[in-house]
């Protein structure tokens, strides 16, 4: 109960606190701004539901991108763990490349990669592969060398092949850390996914957000914000539960 | 060696004939040494099939690592090593099972599972394995949970897993590398009587490294005892009833205390 009150009642009482500053024009004036740039809750509600199909829409297309995005970083990033794993010459190569390809913000390299493969899906795809890749990988390849190298001498002295102890040891033990990889790599999707849209695309919720600033929907800004974050808690929700269906022994 | 004379034994200088130790162990000066760290210096040390030799020693002292040797999970650097016939570490490994410190359980897998687990690797079906597995667990006091999960069992029940699994991989050498050491005192009695049994009942060459003088000296037939690094054999000690089934009038035996303590002697002397 606890666990639940606690935060609806802050949520709560942070939304009051917004509902009455902004209709009574408090936060406006302290601005100097005109009073329909300061929507209330209340407004970004309605607002939330006057558009409600354009918002589906924008949704969709947004949460295509991020979920083809994760399931690329997914697919490369587990072969590569598992090749840096599997061959130290590999990992010395590879990881320095890794981390360093970490340093270059998404920001300045989604306008080239939209330039390279256009205004389609697959620069998104790309981009949000990007971004998701770099926790994944780290978190599977520390996850399959957490094997304490006691169970590695049973394993040999048990008769298990160099595939039997992946499988039946390095795999599962890896699946508490990929699955921590997955949740902070769902919640850096979207972040993709909106600097994907806005270095080029005709619709997503990047694409509304940005084109909404030019006509001062502010109201609907905030409840296109709110769709992307329900999607990410979304996310975030069935990464756990999968976690808890697939990770039983924790 | 005679069982009179419990302290000393030469070896047989003749040259290492695999062949004629059957289901046993030799040693001969076998040496080991980590870089410029010698941890094992000189070791002799023979175990007729069936019989159970204990190896108890001063902490760090290398008497785990003398165990990795014979199972063939490292290669010594000095000396030879026999186990039921093969010399070369792939082939000990093959013939040797290893139970560590540890239970390492694998947490994923319901106690049945890791039973079965040398079955499984050996490429027996999962119901095959399963089945010849569980065949024990009544035995060893384990029916009902098959499907248990290692989390959920005890110190003791994790123990029996353990050594299950050791037993179940049908290797000749059963290498245990203090089974008991993680167990509250009254468990790892009751272990110990349990593990009696199970050799009573289903004899194996058994090599049991020990930091427990009684523990050594009521499972096994021989103890060896190991100096501090570089660790030599100071003493060989008769036990004078192994694994009887009475551990408590066992231990308690003048022949025993005596034992104990000339073990406990060298120990001091081999530290020193």
């Amino acid at each position: 109960m606890r666990r639940w009150l606690l935060p609806l009642g802050l949520i709560a009482l942070l939304f009051g606190l917004w509902q009455v500053a902004s209709s009574t024009g408090v936060i406006a004036d302290a601005l100097s701004l005109e009073d329909f740039l300061v929507p209330s809750p209340v407004e970004i509600a309605e607002s939330l539901w006057e558009n409600r199909s354009l918002l589906a829409e924008n949704a969709w297309v947004t949460l295509r991108e991020m979920l083809l995005g994760i399931l690329a970083a997914l697919v490369v990033g587990i072969g590569m763990a598992v090749l840096m794993h599997r061959w130290q010459l590999i990992r010395d190569a590879a990881y320095p490349l890794i981390v360093a390809s970490q340093t270059i913000p998404i920001v300045v390299i989604a306008p080239i990669l939209v330039v390279w493969f256009g205004y389609g899906i697959a620069a998104k795809i790309l981009i949000v592969a990007l971004i998701c890749f770099f926790p994944i990988t780290v978190n599977a390849l520390d996850g399959l060398r957490s094997v304490d190298p006691e169970t590695v001498k049973l394993m040999r002295s048990l008769d298990a092949s160099r595939r039997q102890r992946f499988w039946r040891v390095e795999a599962p033990a890896a699946l508490p850390s990929l699955f921590t990889g997955i949740k902070i790599a769902v919640v850096v999707a979207p972040i993709g996914a909106v600097f994907a849209e806005w270095s080029g695309s005709s619709s997503g919720l990047g694409h509304l957000i940005q084109s909404d600033t030019a006509y001062f929907q502010v109201a609907r800004q905030f409840a296109t914000v709110a769709v992307l974050s329900a999607l990410a808690l979304a996310l975030i929700g069935l990464t756990a539960l999968a976690e808890r269906r697939v990770v039983t022994w924790r | 060696m005679s069982p009179q004379d419990g302290k000393t034994r030469t070896v047989d200088p003749a040259p290492l004939r695999a062949d004629t130790t059957g289901d046993g162990i030799l040693l001969r000066s076998v040496g080991h040494a980590y870089g410029e760290l010698q941890t094992l210096a000189g070791i002799d040390l023979e175990a007729a099939p069936h019989s159970v030799i204990g190896l108890v020693g001063p902490s760090g002292c290398g008497k785990s690592t003398l165990l990795e040797l014979l199972c063939g999970l490292q290669e010594a650097s000095d000396g030879e090593i026999a186990v039921a016939g093969a010399t070369a570490a792939e082939e000990r490994l093959a013939r040797c099972a290893f139970m560590p410190q540890r239970d390492l359980l694998l947490p994923w897998y319901p106690a049945i599972d890791n039973a079965a687990l040398a079955l499984r690797n050996q490429g027996m079906g999962r119901r095959e394995a399963r089945e010849a597995a569980g065949a024990l667990f009544e035995r060893f006091g384990l029916a009902g949970f098959e499907g248990v999960r290692p989390a959920e069992l005890s110190g003791g029940m994790r123990q029996r897993v353990a050594f299950l699994r050791t037993l179940v991989a049908g290797k000749p050498l059963l290498a245990l590398d203090e089974p008991f050491a993680a167990l509250d005192a009254i468990t790892r009695a009751e272990m110990q009587e349990w593990l009696a049994a199970a050799l009573r009942t289903d004899p194996r060459t058994v090599l049991l490294v020990s930091h427990d003088v009684e523990e050594a000296l009521y499972l096994c037939d021989r103890v060896a005892v190991l100096s501090a690094r570089p660790a030599r054999i100071v003493a060989e000690l008769s036990a004078p009833a192994p694994r009887a089934e009475d551990r408590d009038a066992a231990v308690t035996d003048p022949a025993f205390v005596a034992a104990r303590e000339e073990a406990m002697r060298a120990l001091r002397e081999g530290s020193a």
